[in-house]
């Protein structure tokens, strides 16, 4: 291991000096600019963002698999399948619908969404399926966009829902449907409120592909990613625990919490280790132990204490 | 009944040469992809997967020989052999990929995996099965073993099974291409038991026209 790892941000990619400093206003400049460059092609355009605080020292993986490697089952069910049918999804304009138990239900326009403080943070993201990734995103987080709609007294989750498309998303239509639409995610209103807890609108840099979930989507790194629910339409905080998809499609094998747990392995495999995407190829050993909340046990872990995270799984 | 120019006897040996050559080629491929960076995302698992469902088609294509010679009349029995080893090859990189490039020789690991997961268990048993098939596949055993050799080598219909079986129970969703190899295996297992009865009728119904086509023929 290197004593010292040189800054890996080129002097190209650093932001001017005046830029950075009137950021603000750049940012409501550049949001208008993605609109118009991101509204007929759904392709991803450039969009910068302070760095935040949470940055995770190990490398990054490839921007090529970052969005050319991923489950978006909405596009089909092969890691290169959302690359490949997300041609025709069209994510502008978008709206993300925020009701149920607040004081003020709203729709937000993504220009709205743009406004929010977004930062880059790069965090460590692990796949149930045991492979992991370390990216850089770019958003907000969702306690910023909670105080907004002024959660109730009563509201205990947060749940999500993902656009249904069957013409844009070839996985929504045809004989083979992999799950039931739309596609649902939760989260405790404490975990949702988490300042790790983030609503990402890019990626590498740029505003998020459509293969990544574009135009909005949640990250919570110490969960498997499949939490990580992608083109979000709704945000409702409810009472009850909220279904989700996966574990609606199979309970026994995934649950509502996922959190990251090397100690509780997923029925069929191992979650003991993860294969890391992007190392050292086919025979540098890319297999890295997994840690507890996917490493962010020190902010996380205190959301669970006192539960059993081998039952609530 | 289809017919396809017979190939002369002087080339059956190259031609079952040309197929242990051809079927090599996607483990060849896929391994030199892998090797020099231009397998996508998992290079591991992308050619574990490659192995694997490689090792799958040529189980279906084994098991699919006697049915094409009692539908459709052709004779592909000498290649039998060879696409069963063909399948023992595949199965034994797909596991030589999963213990050396995939847990990195972690035998602790392996073995966990083994005992543990039902469906890695199962692949293992039919690797295990496949051995004894590979190890009398030669000629000398065909004629030491006699019948004994028949009995043994309908292992190939439970390997077979337990390797769609495998398949399907390795991913998150059972999908199109599961169901095609589970669909396929039971066609072909469900083929064996009808296949005797069958070939009768047809036997049947190839003498019977003989005696009546002049009376018909006259008739008309």
């Amino acid at each position: 291991m290197p004593s010292y790892r040189p800054p890996r941000i080129v002097s190209s990619e650093i932001t001017p000096e005046n830029i950075f400093i009137n950021r603000r206003a750049f940012l409501g400049a550049a949001a208008g600019g993605i609109l118009l460059a991101g509204s007929s092609s759904g392709m991803a355009a450039a969009l910068s963002a302070p760095k935040g605080k949470y940055v995770v020292d190990e490398d990054l993986t490839p921007e090529a698999d970052v969005t050319g490697y991923n489950n978006f089952y909405e596009f089909g069910t092969g890691k290169g399948d959302p690359a490949a049918n997300s041609g025709n999804f069209k994510p502008t304009p978008w709206m993300v619908k925020v009701d149920g138990l607040v004081g003020k239900p709203q729709e937000f326009g993504l220009e709205d969404l743009l406004k929010f403080p977004i930062e880059e943070r790069v965090y460590r993201m692990r796949c149930v399926e045991a492979w992991s990734m370390v990216i850089p995103w770019t958003g907000f987080q969702l306690s910023t966009l909670l105080d907004r709609v002024e959660p109730l007294g009563s509201a205990k989750y947060v749940s999500f829902e993902t656009v249904v498309r069957p013409a844009e998303m070839p996985g929504q239509s045809g004989f083979f449907q992999p799950l039931p639409w739309p596609y649902r995610e939760g989260l405790r209103l404490d975990e949702a409120r988490h300042p790790l807890t983030l609503l990402s609108v890019g990626v590498y840099g740029k505003t998020l592909p459509n293969q990544n979930g574009a135009p909005i989507r949640l990250i919570t790194p110490w969960k498997y990613g499949f939490k990580g629910i992608k083109s979000i339409v709704r945000i409702s905080l409810t009472e009850t625990q909220p279904p989700s998809t996966w574990n609606l499609s199979a309970p026994h094998e995934y649950g509502f919490y996922a959190n990251v747990n090397p100690a509780v392995d997923h029925p069929r495999w191992s979650q003991a280790t993860e294969n890391r995407i992007g190392g050292g190829g086919f025979f540098g050993s890319n297999r890295r132990d997994t840690l507890p909340f996917n490493g962010y046990a020190d902010e996380v872990a205190s959301l669970y204490a006192g539960m059993d995270l081998r039952a609530n799984y | 009944m289809v017919h396809l120019p017979a190939l002369p006897k002087r080339y059956h040996s190259a031609s079952v040469w040309a197929l242990y050559g051809l079927g090599l080629l996607p483990a060849g491929y896929g391994f030199y992809l892998g090797a020099t960076g231009q397998l996508p995302g998992n290079p591991v698992k992308e050619f574990e997967h490659l192995l694997g469902l490689w090792a799958l088609r040529f189980l279906v294509a084994t098991l699919a020989i006697t049915p094409i010679r009692d539908i459709f009349g052709i004779n592909w029995l000498r290649y039998r052999r060879a696409l069963g080893l063909l399948a023992f090859y595949y199965v034994l990189m797909h596991f030589l990929a999963y213990m050396l490039l995939d847990q990195v020789l972690n035998v602790a690991a392996i073995l966990t995996d083994i005992g543990r997961r039902p469906f890695i268990t199962i692949g293992m048993a039919a690797l295990v099965m496949l051995i004894p098939l590979a190890l009398t596949s030669n000629n000398w055993s065909i004629r030491r073993l006699g019948t004994r050799w028949n009995t043994l080598h309908r292992l190939a219909y439970v390997i077979a099974a337990a390797g769609a079986l495998h398949f399907s129970m390795s991913v998150k969703v059972v999908g199109p291409e599961q169901m095609l190899y589970l669909g396929l295996v039971a066609v072909l297992l469900a083929w064996r038991p009808v296949r005797k009865p069958y070939l009768r009728r047809k036997r049947q119904a190839a003498n019977a026209p003989v005696r009546r086509q002049p009376i018909e023929k006259a008739a008309g």
